[in-house]
């Protein structure tokens, strides 16, 4: 008896595993074909199209054609990308360069065309229109090819050999001439495998389509190197704007702020000095205004500081400093730190920065009532997770704040992360590679 | 009264230690680094000392933390420290230890004489002085959580007050009530911060910092 139980619990798992690798192996199957189709209709008709524009382009027409096949070459290949990114788990990057920006008239046409003919991306993809109807049709089509011959096996078997063999044809199944109910069974039986094959290798043809087609139109190495390239381009610019906007406000604030405060003071001390002898109430008054007007100077430096580099950050790093800005904010907030030893400076205020930006968000609106800010550095990646009870529903498109994260971040590779279902709870995560510098000098 | 000094700024130092000696308080040392700070306090003894928080070699919280050594070392030894900017942390890093005698205020207040030499001399006499501006930034916080949301509003304004270390005379002035009143205050805040009776300038500390420690 007991012998029996363990059977089908040993068994049972095994049936919902061969389950499972079928409706695999049948997903697989239908998307094979799907991506066939797509290769030798749409591929292969716009390869074709667009060999014949690039062969107008002698003519004038050409010029005017490729701008749009181009385009539509591009369409198509990310198409491509997307569904077999998609399908395979780890997306397919865009290659491609930027596209220049259209000039006016026939001028502006022929820059759009060397735009299109010197991006090798360009040249690669239709390489794939080319050649990738051949190379599916012996890889991704295989498993819808094999189940759909055994699914006709099987209808041959079940009855469907009388009328053809009564129409006057002797219907040839493989190998086997299906002219009776025993060589009818026989076909039966190998529809039943060539499903089976089908549903068994199709996950592996499929991946064998995907892998080629990521061959030819992920970017290879030197598109690898100009993204790069780019991306640091935008990021850096970036990083001057943030940086000249930054100067520009601290100069405003300067000008604005403590700098008038010193001139009115240098003036009310020089109508002291007049006043002293003639009227010595008067100058007690203006005195009195002098020293308030030193206070609220001061004041506004240090809240000026505290914009640019606040002081615990300077004294203590990120863990302090985030500490101490929790205890300024209404809200219930728990801070778990652990990090080991001070980080690059720079990095530092950029996640200060970020964790400030979050904090005022989730204060002002998502009316938190808790907060949870989590930082660890493991691996030469510092991670930050801020979470709070809020309604939810952020959004880096409904403020500015986010993106400005984002931008900050970017310039260290970091990346934001931000899951905010309507209803809350809002979660923020973010990495920024860094390196951790020497271990702190001052004991604490 | 003998006083231990480490700032860093020339002209401010100077001009601590002239207005410090106008009062009748005597220099035993004025020093301008952290390591310095350590071995004057530690040596000297002093009845006060008046602390800037940021100090060379390294130029970050390197006074704070002298004085919190030297605390270690000489318990409630008194310390009132000085900064460009208060924060939250470094107060309740001075009151963790419970025993008084700390101060922490803005460079601003040494505008102010008067007042600031009466800083000096509570925090030597035992005293908890906290600069109204970390007081004022606890109340933007609001009140988060127990014991303190207890406390009626004008007993939160009077703990307000203590915690910038006033006596029961001023806090009566201030608010305009008579100290009967104020001592009335104090009691109920004690009792309702669960503080039994004991020595009261001791209990006062402890008041501030479970206020501080919302």
């Amino acid at each position: 008896m007991s012998g029996d139980g363990q059977g089908t619990v040993t068994r049972k798992p095994m049936t919902a595993d061969i389950l499972e690798k079928a409706r695999e192996g049948g997903v697989a199957a239908r998307r094979g074909f799907a991506l066939y189709v797509l290769s030798t209709t749409a591929g292969l008709a716009l390869f074709c199209a667009t060999v014949l524009t690039i062969a107008l382009i002698g003519l004038g027409i050409g010029v005017v054609l490729l701008p749009t096949a181009a385009s539509a070459v591009r369409r198509l290949a990310d198409f491509t990308r997307d569904l077999t990114g998609r399908w395979s788990g780890t997306p397919i990057a865009r290659p491609y360069r930027p596209r220049p920006v259209p000039e006016p008239g026939f001028a502006g046409q022929w820059q759009q065309c060397q735009w299109a003919l010197t991006d090798k991306a360009f040249w690669r993809d239709l390489l794939w229109m080319f050649t990738n109807p051949v190379v599916a049709g012996f890889t991704a089509l295989l498993p819808a090819a094999f189940i759909s011959e055994g699914l006709y096996g099987l209808m041959l078997a079940g009855g469907l050999w009388r009328p053809i063999l009564n129409a006057g044809g002797t219907e040839w199944y493989t190998f086997l001439p299906v002219t009776d109910d025993r060589t009818a069974l026989l076909a039966g039986a190998l529809g039943v495998v060539y499903v089976a094959v089908g549903l068994q290798n199709g996950s592996r043809l499929l991946g064998m389509d995907i892998c080629f087609t990521r061959l030819l139109l992920a970017p290879n190495a030197e598109a690898e190197l100009a993204l790069r390239v780019r991306h640091l381009t935008e990021t850096r610019s970036d990083a001057v704007d943030t940086q000249a906007d930054e100067l520009r406000r601290i100069e405003r604030d300067l000008h604005d702020g403590a700098q008038a405060r010193l001139v009115a003071m240098g003036m009310s001390l020089g109508a002291i000095e007049h006043l002293l002898d003639r009227d010595p109430e008067k100058a007690r008054v203006l005195l009195a205004e002098a020293r308030e007007s030193s206070a609220t100077a001061l004041r506004e430096l240090r809240d000026l500081v505290r914009g640019i580099h606040p002081p615990v950050l300077a004294d203590r790093g990120l863990g302090d400093a985030v500490r101490a800005l929790a205890l300024d904010l209404p809200m219930r907030i728990e801070v778990n730190i652990d990090l080991p030893d001070r980080l690059d400076a720079p990095v530092e205020s950029a996640a200060y920065f970020a964790v400030s930006e979050l904090l005022a968000n989730a204060s002002k609106h998502s009316g938190a009532q808790r907060v949870w800010i989590d930082i660890r550095h493991a691996n030469d990646v510092l991670h930050v997770i801020v979470t709070d009870d809020g309604i939810g529903g952020a959004s880096p498109a409904n403020g500015t704040g986010l993106r400005g994260i984002e931008r900050r971040i970017g310039t260290f590779d970091g990346v934001l992360a931000l899951n905010s279902p309507q209803g809350g709870p809002t979660i923020v995560t973010l990495e920024l590679p860094c390196a951790s510098s020497s271990p702190r000098t001052s004991s604490s | 009264m003998r006083v231990v000094l480490a700032e860093d700024l020339v002209l401010l130092r100077d001009g601590l230690v002239r207005l410090l000696e106008a009062h009748d308080f005597e220099i035993v040392a004025a020093v301008a680094d952290g390591p310095s700070l350590l071995t004057a306090l530690v040596e000297q003894r002093p009845d006060v000392a008046v602390v800037d928080v940021r100090l060379p070699p390294s130029f970050t919280d390197e006074g704070l933390q002298a004085a919190l050594r030297a605390r270690r070392e000489v318990p409630g030894l008194p310390v009132l420290v000085l900064s460009q900017y208060v924060e939250q942390l470094y107060a309740r890093e001075l009151l963790a230890d419970g025993s008084g005698a700390v101060g922490y205020l803005l460079k601003d207040r040494v505008f102010d004489s008067a007042q600031f030499v009466d800083a000096v001399r509570r925090v030597a006499a035992g005293g908890t002085v906290m600069d109204p501006e970390v007081i004022s930034r606890l109340l933007a916080g609001g009140a988060r959580e127990e014991p303190v949301t207890r406390l009626s509003p004008r007993e939160l304004e009077v703990l307000a007050l203590m915690a910038e270390g006033r006596s029961n005379a001023a806090i009566a002035q201030r608010l305009v009530v008579t100290e009967r009143a104020v001592a009335k205050h104090t009691a109920n805040i004690f009792t309702k911060l669960d503080l039994v009776v004991s020595e009261d300038d001791n209990r006062r500390v402890l008041a501030v910092l479970a206020y501080l420690n919302r």
